[in-house]
């Protein structure tokens, strides 16, 4: 049988088709073999898994009322702490780091009975658009090995695309739920700044960053952000919100949605055609689409660049080696001791970032760039704040390109650049989702981002939902697993 | 030449909230080592801080009580620097938009000591010394603090002193921190320059870190004083920079100067969303605040007729000035009872510690009664202090140890007959006095009271003694 989404594999579960222990089984052998080709997980979580599937078929047999995701597998990006099992951020700083408390949204599916596979591969410390900078090799993407994942929770959607796990779990500062969704054919969402609580997720950028679902539908994407976004009141940005999945009807008419220009320029044709065919389609099924304005599009990148690598500079401050993490060997005194840990223990990019973050906040160039920056951010909120009062959601292209060559084809400049798109949601900590939308003329999977006014994620998950059931889900990627039963 | 010194202060004073101020670990002081940490004060990654309403209130209430305006919106920030007690390698503190700001002190010497901000920030861990190896404890991590960042307005190493003495009474009585500098609960920053007098500009500073004691402060400035003019008169220029002060040789070293100065790069904590206290909540607190150390310094005084010297050492310790206004009240003379308390009770308490936790065995009531006792003349002042002495042993009321002789006093007759009695068994005394010597009387007087065993009234001696031998 072929398990494709939650609602398949729960039901399989529930009908007593196959019982949660062979089911994590299946995954987890699967996963076994096939992850020296994908590097879709840095660990798997075999005695984790295990235990809660047998819970969960002891909940399952107890009967009563259970959640959709009880007994479920799902892989979790490797940046949100599991206490007992390590979260290395796929760096040689964490690579034995084992956290001794649990993350929020981590305590949250373990009650829901969720069943962990694994911990998914990512740019190191989430600093990447391609997976390259993981310090245990990239993830590659399931469509065509010798291209990437994509990033930053590129080995959570390669692990989600390859039938590895029902749904995964990644984090988005500037795009890193969107762009590996979009690169491996799965919807992506990345929930509003607040929704979902950071608490127990490794801070790459504080005001940027937040944890949202990869999943293979836009349902399951609805039934996994159900279960997370709660409040959580050890997390002050915390807010969290009602559920969404009743939300999914599968009607836009009336629906306005923006155009924005900008958004367009410089793209290849075959991803311009497929998100404005999209945009037909959705005008089509009664929707109204809305031309408007961004200008501000072309400041969002080092307006982003700038706040990101600041906040980061703060952030990974703490990894000295003092109390947990990786220690240098050769020293002479303190200074030196946290110096060279520092350098052996970071890659390239999280050095680069780092270094870019501490100088956009040093005496002197404060006000010429973080500051700015912040002037910026302010002033592409009341951008977005007016587009929103003329539109109930934009639609744009995930991505510039589609999944990219491994083996370092964009500079690190060009490799920025290709998060355009994306990176002005967060500035804003507006949510967005990205849903397939059509394939490039190698056959690679193109992405649509729908992008909403705060805590509007009803809308976009809805949209994405019509956008499936219009297109019979053609462009989502159906590798679930085969389990033989 | 004379120069004047030109100091600023910056005070750092812990909260005496229960737990800490991002997370919910105990703040009391010492315990075994790291056994009052978590996540969140050890900086574990991906570890958030919630803030502390009560700290949050605390500081306000400090800010109420010396007159500063308090910011009903104020932002957190991270003070970066490297240090193996701060483990996140920031500081969550204030920097732009502090919480309070202005506000002051005026000292007895009439000067007005200006408040520059009070902002809140959390306590670093501790380095611990074993040996060869340096140990980090982490249980002070997190502790809230309040940073009391003052004008250049002091002029010498006694207002300085002066200033922290009525910033640790004004804190500790209206309950926001025990300000014991001997734990670190209280320390203190100087920022000391010279000029020539007259002069408008400043000098260059040096700042001496960490002081925590009164008498390193005024001896770090004393020592800086004394280094700087010698400098600045043999013509060499004083060099902008950080000192550690050395309390046992008495000297200030050099840590770093301007140019390896910390770059903080500061910018607003993005984990805490901003501090905001309504106008409902600041006039709350302000409702809630004891009577100040300052006018209850004025009531004694001005209303009370308590000498100031004693008023001063009454209003230093709530548990005193509290134990005074009982007794003053039941005895009905006030400035009586507040001379009483100080030279025989509080003369004999001589630590800190014991100050701030006075709780004397002698009731209150009872020894207000004493006193009225005295002061109607009904006893004399030596049975006063007598059986006040076997009160403070025993407890109990006055009557219990009073008999009927002591009651009557010693008067009239039998106080002219004990006189002209001290004055036969002392003819040496009693010819000085009438040589001229006055001294001389006290001692016959003395006389009197070893005859009738302190009964008598000393001045009523006194007077007597001098009308017999002007009549003599």
């Amino acid at each position: 049988m072929n398990l494709n989404g939650i609602r398949e594999t729960s039901g399989a579960l529930r009908s007593g088709k196959i019982s949660c222990v062979e089911l994590a089984r299946a995954y987890l052998d699967a996963a076994e073999r096939r992850n020296a080709e994908l590097r879709a997980f840095v660990s798997l979580t075999e005695e984790t898994a295990l235990a809660q599937a047998a819970a969960a078929d002891e909940r399952l047999r107890g009967g009563g009322e259970s959640s959709e995701l009880l007994g479920v597998p799902f892989v979790l990006k490797d940046n949100i702490s599991t206490a007992g099992l390590r979260t290395t951020c796929a760096s040689r700083m964490l690579e034995n780091y084992v956290p001794i408390y649990d993350a929020a949204v981590w305590e949250l599916l373990r009650a829901e009975g969720a069943v962990l596979i694994g911990k998914g591969n990512m740019d190191e410390f989430a600093m990447g658009s391609t997976n390259e900078t993981s310090y245990f090799g990239g993830a590659r993407n399931p469509r065509d090995t010798s291209r990437v994942a994509g990033g930053s929770s590129g080995g959570v959607a390669a692990a989600v695309a390859a039938g590895l796990a029902v749904y995964g779990i990644g984090s988005d500062t500037g795009g890193s739920i969107r762009q590996p969704a979009s690169f491996c054919g799965l919807v992506g969402l990345k929930p509003t700044y607040g929704a979902v609580s950071r608490r127990g997720l490794i801070a790459y950028a504080s005001s940027l960053d937040q944890i949202g679902p990869i999943t293979r539908s836009a349902r399951d994407a609805a039934a996994v952000f159900d279960a997370i976004c709660r409040r959580d009141g050890l997390d002050m940005t915390s807010r969290g919100r009602e559920g969404v999945s009743g939300s999914l009807t599968g009607g836009v008419k009336g629906l306005r949605i923006g155009i924005a220009r900008e958004f367009f320029e410089n793209l290849p044709p075959d991803i311009d055609g497929a998100v404005k065919k999209a945009a037909g389609l959705f005008e089509d099924a009664g929707a109204e689409l809305v031309e408007v304005s961004f200008p501000l599009l072309k400041y969002s990148l080092p307006a982003y660049y700038i706040l990101a690598c600041a906040e980061a500079s703060s952030n990974l401050g703490r990894y000295d080696g003092l109390r947990y993490g990786y220690r240098t060997e050769e020293y002479s005194d303190l200074d030196e001791f946290i110096r060279r840990t520092r350098s052996e223990g970071f890659g390239a990019e999280v050095r680069r970032r780092i270094l870019l973050g501490t100088y956009v906040l040093s005496a002197g160039y404060y006000d010429a760039y973080y500051n700015k920056a912040q002037k910026l951010r302010a002033a592409i909120k009341n951008e977005f704040a007016e587009i929103f009062t003329r539109c109930d959601c934009l639609l744009t292209p995930t991505v510039p390109v589609t999944a990219l060559p491994s083996g370092g084809a964009l500079s690190p400049v060009e490799t920025y650049q290709t998060d355009i798109c994306t990176v002005p949601v967060n500035i804003v900590g507006a949510p967005a989702v990205s849903a397939p939308c059509g394939f490039d003329t190698d056959g690679l999977p193109i992405g649509m981002q729908l992008i909403g006014d705060a805590f509007r994620e009803d809308i976009l998950l809805n949209a994405a939902f019509a956008f499936e059931e219009m297109t019979e889900r053609k462009y989502l990627t159906d590798a679930a697993l085969e389990v033989i039963a | 030449m004379k120069w004047e010194s030109v100091i600023g202060l910056e005070t750092h004073v812990e909260l005496s909230t229960r737990t800490k101020i991002f997370c919910g670990c105990s703040t009391e002081f010492g315990g075994e080592p790291n056994s009052r940490c978590c996540p969140v004060c050890t900086g574990q990654p991906g570890s958030l801080p919630f803030l502390n309403r009560t700290a949050v209130e605390y500081a306000a209430l400090a800010g109420l009580a010396l007159g500063c305006e308090i910011h009903p919106r104020s932002i957190m920030a991270r003070k970066h620097y490297v240090y193996p007690d701060l483990p996140k390698a920031y500081q969550t503190s204030q920097f732009d938009k502090p919480l309070c700001t202005g506000g002051g002190v005026t000292l007895s010497n009439g000067r007005r000591i200006n408040l520059t901000r009070i902002h809140i920030e959390e306590d670093a861990g501790k380095l611990v010394h074993t040996g060869s190896e340096v140990m980090i404890d982490y249980n002070r991590g997190g502790v809230p603090l309040i940073e009391i960042v003052t004008e250049p307005d002091f002029r010498s190493a006694g207002e300085a002193v002066e200033y922290m003495e009525r910033l640790q009474t004004t804190l500790r009585a209206i309950g926001v921190s025990d300000c014991r500098m001997q734990e670190g609960s209280m320390r203190c920053d100087v920022n000391v320059s010279l000029r020539a007098p007259g002069d408008a500009a400043l000098g260059v500073r040096s700042e001496v870190k960490n002081l925590n004691s009164f008498t390193s402060v005024a001896a770090a400035i004393e020592y800086e004083y004394g280094r700087q003019a010698e400098l600045l008169e043999a013509g060499a220029p004083v060099v902008q920079d950080t000192r550690a002060y050395d309390a046992d040789s008495g000297v200030t070293v050099s840590m770093r100067d301007k140019e390896n100065a910390d770059d903080y790069r500061y910018f607003p904590e993005p984990d805490i969303v901003p501090v905001e206290l309504t106008r409902g909540d600041i006039d709350r607190l302000r409702g809630s605040l004891p009577e100040l150390p300052e006018s209850k310094l004025r009531r004694y005084t001005e209303a009370l007729g308590v000498t100031e010297a004693d008023a001063r050492l009454l209003t230093k310790y709530r548990p005193v000035a509290e134990y005074f206004e009982r007794v003053a009240e039941s005895s009905g003379n006030a400035r009586m009872a507040a001379s009483f308390i100080v030279t025989q009770m509080f003369a004999h308490i001589s630590t800190e510690a014991e100050r701030e936790t006075w709780s004397p065995r002698a009731d209150a009531e009872a020894l207000g009664e004493l006193l009225g006792l005295a002061q109607s003349g009904k006893i004399s002042h030596n049975i006063a202090k007598r059986v006040y002495a076997q009160m403070a042993e025993s407890g109990g009321r006055a009557q219990d140890y009073l008999s009927a002789a002591d009651m009557e006093g010693v008067g009239g007759e039998e106080l002219g007959r004990l006189c002209r009695q001290a004055i036969e068994e002392n003819p040496k005394p009693a010819a000085d006095f009438l040589a001229g010597r006055e001294k001389a009387l006290q001692s016959l007087v003395g006389a009197v009271m070893r005859l009738t065993r302190g009964r008598a009234d000393a001045k009523a001696a006194e007077a007597e003694l001098r009308r017999i031998l002007s009549d003599a």
